[in-house]
This record gives C-alpha cells, structure tokens and sequence, in this order.
C-alpha cells in the first residue's frame, strides 16, 4: 500500500488532486482511498488531503501519519514546517516551486527523493489560473508511478468537462519538466 | 453483475436510493445535511429519478413529511445527521408507531456544543429508543447493501417499520472508495414496488395517528415492541436473499480472528476496519485477540451476540458517544447488561473514543488492549475510560 498526503491551501483543490487518483487507481481495478482533512472550508487556509492505494482491500479509516510520499501544492507551505512530518526516509517529496531541488531541501528540511516544478507557472501559462492541483499530478506520477499516466485523463475529462484539455496540458506539462533527485 | 465504480459514499448512497425507486425524499437541505440529499436532489432536477424532492425548512419538517408520504403509500427517503436528527426527534417515535416503512441514512455525527461538524455516534445514541430497526454500515460497499436491504425490510408487510442505515460522518461520508454499484434489473428484482397494507386514500378513508387512551397505550407499545424484536428474522431472512442476490453476506454480528481469542474488541460502524488492521498487527506479535462487529443495533441480537464472544475472557467495548453521569459509554452499559442477564461473566474494559472527529489509530487500539490487559488482571472493576483526552 502507498500512502500519499497532500499538502495545500483552501481553494488550490488539493482534495480535487487526491480524488483523481483515487478515481484512477481503482478505474485500474487497484483499490484505493481519497479523503479530505474534514472541516469548515476556507480559502487559504492551510489543508491536507489523504490518499491510498494498494493492490489489496484496504482497512483502514485513520489519516495517513507517515506518508510515503508528499505533494505540495503550495510553494509557500514547504517553509511553514509539517510537510515532511512523518514522510518515511525513503519516501518522496514533490514540490511545487521555481527554486531547485537544493532550495527546496533547505526550505522544508527533508533530504531525502525530491522532485520538483514550477507547476504555478505551467499553470498560469496553461490554464490562466494559478490553481496548481491538475498540473501537480503531473508531477506525482513523474515522481512516485501509482498509476499509468493514461488512467488520469477520464477522471479528468470527466470533472473539468470543456476544460479538461487545458488541464491535461498543464499535467503533462509537469510530467516531462519534472526534476527529480534521490 | 453490477459494476464497480469509485465514487464518494455519500453520492454511492443517493445512487443505490435512486436504484430503489424512491418515490419521495424529504430533506432539509442544509447544514449538517449531508451529500446524500444534495446529489438527490440533482437526480430528480436532472431526470436520472422520477420521485418528488421536497426540501423542507427543518428536520422536523422533513420527518413529518416523510410520515406524510409513506402513510400515503410512497416509497420514502430522507437523510440527516447530529443536530438535524435531534431536531427529528418527536417525529421519529410517530414514524415507528404508525408502522411507516421510512429509510434514513444517518450520517452519524456529534451534538453541540461546542459546535462540531465532525463525526461521532452521539446523535444516534441519543435516539436508541426511538422504535427503529438500526443497523451500521463499516464501509461504502455495506452502505450500499444495507440501503437496499433497509428497504425490503421496512416495506416487508411483517414488519412495516421504518430503517435508519448509519454511516460514519466524513469518515465514510466523505471518502472516495471502490464500490460495486448493482444493475437496476438486480435491484428491481430483489425489491418490487411497494405495497403498503394500508394507506392514506381519499376513496377510503381511515385514521392514522389517534390518540392512545390509558386503556390502549401499553398494548400499542406492547405490539410496537414485539414488532421490532419480531423483525429480527425478516432482516436475516432478506440478508440471505441478499447473499444470494449480490453475492455478499452480512450477519447481525460479525466475528473476526475471535476463534481462539482471549480478548475482544467490540465495535460498531466505520471503526471497525482499523480495528481488524490492528487485530492482525497483534495477531502477528503472537496476542490472542478478535473483533467483534455489531451490524444490527436495533433489534439487538442478543443470541449471536453471545455466540461471538462465547470464547473471551475480556471484552474491550468501544463507545463513540459519552453517558454523562454514568462510569460507561452507551454500548458498555447495554452489554453489561445483557451478559449481567445471561449470567456471563467476562472482564469487560470499556473505552470512549473518536469524539467530535478525533483521529483514532491502530496504535491506539494496542494501547486500549494493554490498558485492559492490566486491568483484568488486577480483577478490579473499569470505569469507562476516554482515549487521547490532552491533560
């Protein structure tokens, strides 16, 4: 079982990223589990969103303490500490920002597999909007797998219907201009 | 065969109601209504389900609506949560005694104050005496099923009584799972329309509702209950029908790894997943310890109940409600209870947990069973004990 948490801000659809994957994961026959840090909505605000996946059934209903891996969607989070909180020493950290790998390990403190884009700026020049969660998977799959690339797009056009493709873009996007480091 | 689907809990639950063939839902369409009704509603607005919507200024109002309907012979549904069924409070004894086959899924969820949003069992445990058949889901897939399973119960014309299907606040209601979503012709085929004994019906006029003189009152409950402990066949007997059916099987109690247990847990609802995962990691550490699930609530099944935990020298109860002014939870002081009746004697360690949506982990459960390994073995009496409280 790989467990994902994401990291970002009310309003930048960190739950819309985990439910995606979720949606393809199990669209793939694996089982898997997309659930939002449940609360009163507030843009800006920091949030998580939790996500499993496993080839197995999954019995579990706690949030996810020691993440595999960690999305941020955020760049202004990753210097706010608990990011890397319980991310596993061989886990992944995958960053939104326009710093390098080196910055981003100062920033947040972890050392370990990192991977990052500059996803607000694909997403500002792919979408118009600096709303990061589609372009972020693009990242995510880059860096960690957990499904083929290809599973993403009918999730995709089914949430974001006539602008789907602009997401599917900006998510390939990042999937090619993805750097990662071990 | 069905399909498997992911799909949030709460959307799976109006889909399956939608596979029902609702007639009628009811609902107060706001704060702390759940997803269920929002994605109803836009069934019915979008023509996916020919039922009539009625989005009602209260919870009150939504259950007395549901009365209305299901007296007048429609298939009914509503749903709610926390303050919105203790608003529905009066309205569901009424539902019970008229005998209306009403379905609720409750996404069960704490009372203010302090104001709280987020999951516990406080709003059900408040309405055990209500006169309904109660059961609880532990995952999408059982919220599903026992949706469909409510549903034939109710309208069965031995029991006609009204079901409220539970389901964990945000713990299940939020949550993106796999879930098998069965074909409308396997829906169709297992449950056909509703029939009601009696309905309200301009050309034949009758009276639902009148008033119970000292003369009749006891006899009225006295029928009510017998009615409700008499359902407890009919809900195996359309379980096994539903095994049948779907392909999956449910039991009033579920037993897991209780074979050769010294220790069980007791737990109902969405718990009860990350309860087994932590039965399994201390099945590996070489400790004897099961689970045992309560599905049906209401009627309780007292027999299979006993059976389950026939082995065990130590129960750990697990309440997600609080008894103020009692030393245990709800849960714990019915099966003291009933074991106290049946003159079994097992140490019985009792917990209250996941209050207002607070997390609980696998290692918290380990943490439960060595607190009760301690006390059983120093023989003195538990009181009920609340998990993680910050000092």
């Amino acid at each position: 079982m790989i467990e994902v948490r994401f990291h970002g801000r009310g309003g930048q659809g960190a739950v819309t990223s985990a439910e995606l994957m979720a949606l393809a994961a199990i669209e793939e026959g694996k089982f898997a589990q997309a659930f939002p840090s449940f609360g009163p909505e507030r843009r800006g605000a920091p949030v998580q969103a939790f996500l499993r996946i496993s080839e197995e059934p999954i019995r579990l209903r706690e949030k996810i303490y020691e993440p595999d891996v960690v999305l941020v969607l955020d760049p202004s989070l990753l210097a706010t500490g608990g990011v890397k909180n319980g991310l596993k020493p061989g886990g992944t950290l995958v960053a939104n920002s326009s710093k390098d790998v080196t910055e981003v390990r100062g920033e947040c403190g972890f050392n370990g597999r990192t991977a990052v884009v500059d996803a607000s700026k694909i997403a500002e020049e792919e979408l118009g909007v600096p709303i990061t969660n589609t372009t972020m998977l693009g990242a995510l799959l880059k860096a960690a797998g957990l499904i083929d690339l290809a599973s993403i797009k009918a999730p995709l056009d089914h949430r974001f219907g006539k602008i789907a493709e602009k997401n599917w873009n900006a998510l390939n996007r990042a999937y090619s201009e993805t750097v990662i480091e071990e | 065969m069905g399909r498997r689907v992911g799909l949030e809990v709460s959307l799976a639950c109006a889909e399956v109601v939608g596979l029902c063939n609702a007639d009628v839902v009811a609902a107060y369409p706001i704060t702390p209504q759940t997803h269920i009704v929002e994605h109803l509603s836009e069934m019915v607005a979008d023509g996916h389900l020919d039922a009539e919507f009625v989005p009602v200024e209260s919870e009150h109002s939504a259950m007395s609506c549901c009365v209305g309907s299901s007296a007048a012979g429609a298939r009914t549904f509503t749903s709610t949560s926390s303050q919105g069924l203790a608003l529905m409070h009066e309205i569901l004894f009424i539902a019970a005694s008229l005998r209306l086959p009403i379905v609720m899924a409750v996404a069960n969820r704490s009372l203010s104050g302090p104001i709280s949003i987020w999951n516990d069992h406080s709003d059900i445990m408040a309405e055990r005496d209500i006169g309904w058949i109660q059961t609880f889901a532990e995952n999408g897939q059982e919220v599903v099923d026992l949706t469909i399973h409510a549903f034939k119960v109710a309208e069965d014309s031995r029991v006609c009584l009204p079901v409220a299907v539970n389901l964990d606040g945000f713990i299940l209601t939020h949550v993106i799972e796999p879930i098998e979503l069965p074909d409308k012709e396997e829906v169709d085929a297992y449950l056909p329309a509703f029939e009601p004994s009696q309905s309200l019906d301009t050309a034949n006029p009758i009276s639902m509702g009148i008033v119970g003189m000292p003369e009749i009152y006891t006899e009225a409950k006295k029928a009510n209950a017998v009615a409700l402990e008499d359902s407890y066949e009919v809900i195996k007997e359309h379980w096994a029908g539903m095994a049948e059916k779907f392909g999956r099987t449910y039991k009033p109690i579920e037993t897991y790894r209780t074979d050769d247990a010294d220790t069980v847990f007791v737990t109902m609802g969405s718990l009860g997943e990350t309860t087994m995962s932590a039965v399994d990691q201390m099945r590996e550490d070489g400790i004897n310890v099961g689970q045992v699930r309560i599905r049906l609530w209401r009627p309780f099944p007292v027999e299979d109940f006993m059976e389950a935990i026939a082995g065990a020298k130590t129960l750990i109860v697990i309440d997600r409600a609080l008894s103020p002014g009692l030393p245990a939870g709800p849960v714990a002081t019915e099966l003291r209870g009933l074991l106290y009746a049946k003159g079994a004697s097992p140490y019985v360690a009792n917990f209250v947990c996941g209050l207002g949506g607070r997390d609980v982990t696998r290692a918290q459960f380990i943490e439960m069973y060595q607190t009760a390994q301690k006390a059983a073995a120093s023989g003195e009496e538990m009181t009920c004990q609340m998990v993680g409280v910050k000092e």
